[in-house]
């Protein structure tokens, strides 16, 4: 393979793990503070019919994003209502919102279907971007795929080094004792609900705004519950979260590339693989029952009723 | 002023039968508000959706076709979530279960035998338990959540459904639409409405409900069930072991789905097509749920259920409303509804003038 078509495969694989990343970043801050959102597939369409209607309506990406931010929070805001004020069951809930959100987001969206974009315009970054190479890999992106690895960062740090981020997980571990020392459980949920909520509408932002540019009614594709499944494979940590959305880009793009590499495998199989995948790479992970044990948020999907 | 939630002394029975009533009315409102926003003649639309399918004779024998896979899967289901296990997956199941009883009637094409139909009903259910059995080993033998691994394994069933319907099986003189052969009348269901689509699946299903109802009120098991479910260490000592239940009820989700998926490739479809159900195994969730996880309440969630499918299609073709709309409704519906239950274990306290409680 020239080094030419290396590049492109990999930068395609960057396109392909982002929205993966973005999902998975906010759901594991969400299920570290105790609350087992399974809506993140719905909440990835809405974000992506939002951003793409806004788009096309005010022609500005930046506003588009944070469109779809806001719309994939409001799906949040009403799972965070109905299981953490009025304490119904999280995985029915978190399956309601997925079935709500892929029926909204089709309707909204179908004036929409067969619109075009251009996509999200690359930030080119002066001098590095002339890197042979490491230029076209690195540097040439849009401005979600660096702040998708900020977020990262960000989420890292804020979880283990900053002082909330040390409250949320106690939260999450134990909101008994969490509530007994006196931090509002409910309220600082809510926020990592809604913080799941935003990084979900990214996610969806992303699909429709730069990895393919259009709407599509169903274009996630599954990818909300392999973000999820992401986040048992990374023991909830953020960096492994990095390194398992671009393993299932890879994957993804396996998929794509392997009728162009003249494999004679039909296309249906190469399509399962992402599946497939989640399912080997969930099984490897969860046998080891210790590891999970003490990785996993304790509280994880357990309603939370202060008693006093 | 905002109402204060209450614990109650103890579970109001009466809250039980009634949040699935005040869901409902709930669901209508916002389904209301909705057509208002989207300029559609509110009048117009809920007669479309809720009233013109029940008008015609037509129309209610679809009711019984469409209720007949939900009725199914959501009885099975509904055990299971008892239980605390949660087959998310019986859309997969479905499918493979179509492609197990389709196979059997596409091998069998010259065989114009009564046995044909058995044959392809027992292949479907072994196929959709088959399907079930994955995530129930990976969750029992490997501690992985069947939620994620059972809704993983639709995508793949429904994929090579795609595969299958677009190479091997499809029908030599079909010009090459990925569809397979017509199924012969041998591996068709018979008619027990005449001129209607209405088929013998419907009184199965009707069927499967009673039994399982006997099944839950009358036997040990279905006691073992509820206290698993509720209580899981208690539920040891009666001795039913989790792994068990965990077996049991993905097996029995797959069996009902599996059937339900070869009664509708072998009864209203008559072939196998890449796309045979329009989610009927994820709604069965919510017609489960909706049942309040009863067998007899299932049947009239399920009756509901397909009304929302049916009004979906007629508003459709009345109001060029677009087929997404059930789905919006069937979520708000879930929504209303897990919300409201709070009301079985809480009640409401409004605060009076004087700001003191009562």
């Amino acid at each position: 393979m020239s080094t030419e078509v290396l590049v492109l495969t990999l930068l395609t694989i960057i396109t392909a793990a982002t929205p993966l990343l973005f999902a998975a970043l906010g759901e594991l801050i969400t299920e570290k503070s105790g609350v087992l959102n399974l809506g993140v597939e719905g909440m990835i369409l809405v974000g992506a019919v939002g951003s793409f209607g806004m788009v096309q309506y005010s022609g500005s990406a930046f506003l588009a994003i944070i469109v779809g931010m806001i719309c994939s929070m409001l799906l949040a805001l009403i799972f965070a209502f109905i299981t953490l004020t009025l304490q119904a069951t999280q995985v029915a809930t978190g399956l309601a919102l997925t079935i709500f959100g892929i029926g909204i987001s089709a309707l909204l969206g179908q004036d929409l279907v067969g619109v075009a974009y251009d996509g999200l315009p690359k930030v080119v970054i002066p001098m590095l971007s002339e890197i042979p190479i490491m230029g076209d890999l690195l540097f040439k992106h849009d401005a979600l795929v660096y702040l998708s690895f900020a977020m990262v960062s960000a989420v890292s740090w804020f979880l283990y080094k900053s002082r909330a981020g040390l409250i949320l997980r106690a939260v999450g571990d134990s909101h008994d004792a969490a509530h007994a020392i006196g931090y509002p459980v409910i309220r600082i949920r809510y926020m990592a609900t809604l913080f799941g909520g935003a990084m979900s509408g990214i996610a969806g932002a992303y699909l429709s705004l730069a990895y393919s540019p259009m709407w599509v009614e169903g274009m996630s594709a599954g990818r909300g519950w392999i973000a999820l499944a992401l986040v048992v494979f990374a023991t909830w940590r953020p960096m492994r979260a990095l390194f398992g959305a671009y393993l299932f880009g890879g994957i993804t793009i396996l998929q794509l590339h392997g009728q162009a590499i003249g494999l004679s495998i039909p296309s249906q199989f190469m399509s399962m693989l992402p599946y497939v995948a989640t399912i080997v790479v969930l099984v490897v992970i969860s046998k080891d029952r210790n590891r999970i044990k003490l990785n996993a948020p304790a509280c994880i999907g357990k309603p939370f009723r202060p008693t006093a | 002023m905002l109402p204060r939630l209450v614990k109650r002394k103890e579970p109001s029975q009466a809250m039980v039968y009634l949040t699935p009533v005040i869901a409902l009315v709930l669901t209508l409102i916002s389904g209301v508000l909705m057509f208002i926003m989207l300029g559609v003649p509110v009048g117009e639309a809920l007669y479309a959706f809720f009233i013109e399918p029940l008008t015609t004779e037509y129309g209610l024998a679809e009711l019984g076709v469409k209720a007949t896979p939900l009725v199914l899967i959501g009885v099975a289901l509904s055990l299971g979530f008892k239980a605390n296990v949660w087959n998310i997956g019986a859309e997969g199941q479905l499918t493979f279960g179509a492609i197990a009883g389709g196979g059997v009637a596409l091998l069998l094409y010259d065989v114009d035998s009564a046995i044909v139909l058995p044959l392809m009903i027992i292949a479907g259910i072994a196929g959709g338990m088959f399907w079930g059995a994955i995530p129930a080993l990976l969750r029992t033998r490997f501690n992985s959540s069947e939620i994620l691994t059972s809704l993983m394994l639709t995508y793949v069933a429904t994929l090579f459904l795609s595969y299958l319907v677009h190479g091997p099986w499809r029908d030599p003189d079909g010009f090459n639409f990925p569809e397979s052969r017509l199924f012969s009348d041998a591996a068709t269901l018979p008619i027990i409405w005449e001129d209607t689509r209405l088929h013998v699946g419907a009184a199965m299903a009707v069927l499967v409900s009673v039994v399982a109802w006997v099944f839950l009120t009358r036997t040990l098991f279905g006691f073992q069930l509820k206290v698993i479910g509720s209580a899981p260490a208690a539920g040891r000592y009666t001795g039913f072991s989790e792994k068990r239940t965990i077996w049991l009820s993905l097996l029995i989700g797959g069996a009902a789905a599996g059937l339900a998926g070869t009664i509708e490739v072998s009864g209203p479809i008559g072939q196998l097509l890449p796309n045979i159900s329009p989610g009927y195994g994820f709604t069965a969730i919510i017609v489960a749920f909706l049942g309040r996880l009863h067998p007899i309440g299932v049947l009239f969630a399920g009756l509901l259920m397909a009304l929302s499918y049916l009004g979906g299609e007629t508003a459709q073709i009345t109001l060029n409303l677009p087929l997404a709309v059930t789905g919006v409704f069937q979520g708000m519906l879930l929504f209303f509804l897990l919300a409201t239950d709070v009301l079985i274990i809480y009640r409401l306290q409004w605060p009076d003038s004087k700001g003191t409680r009562t």
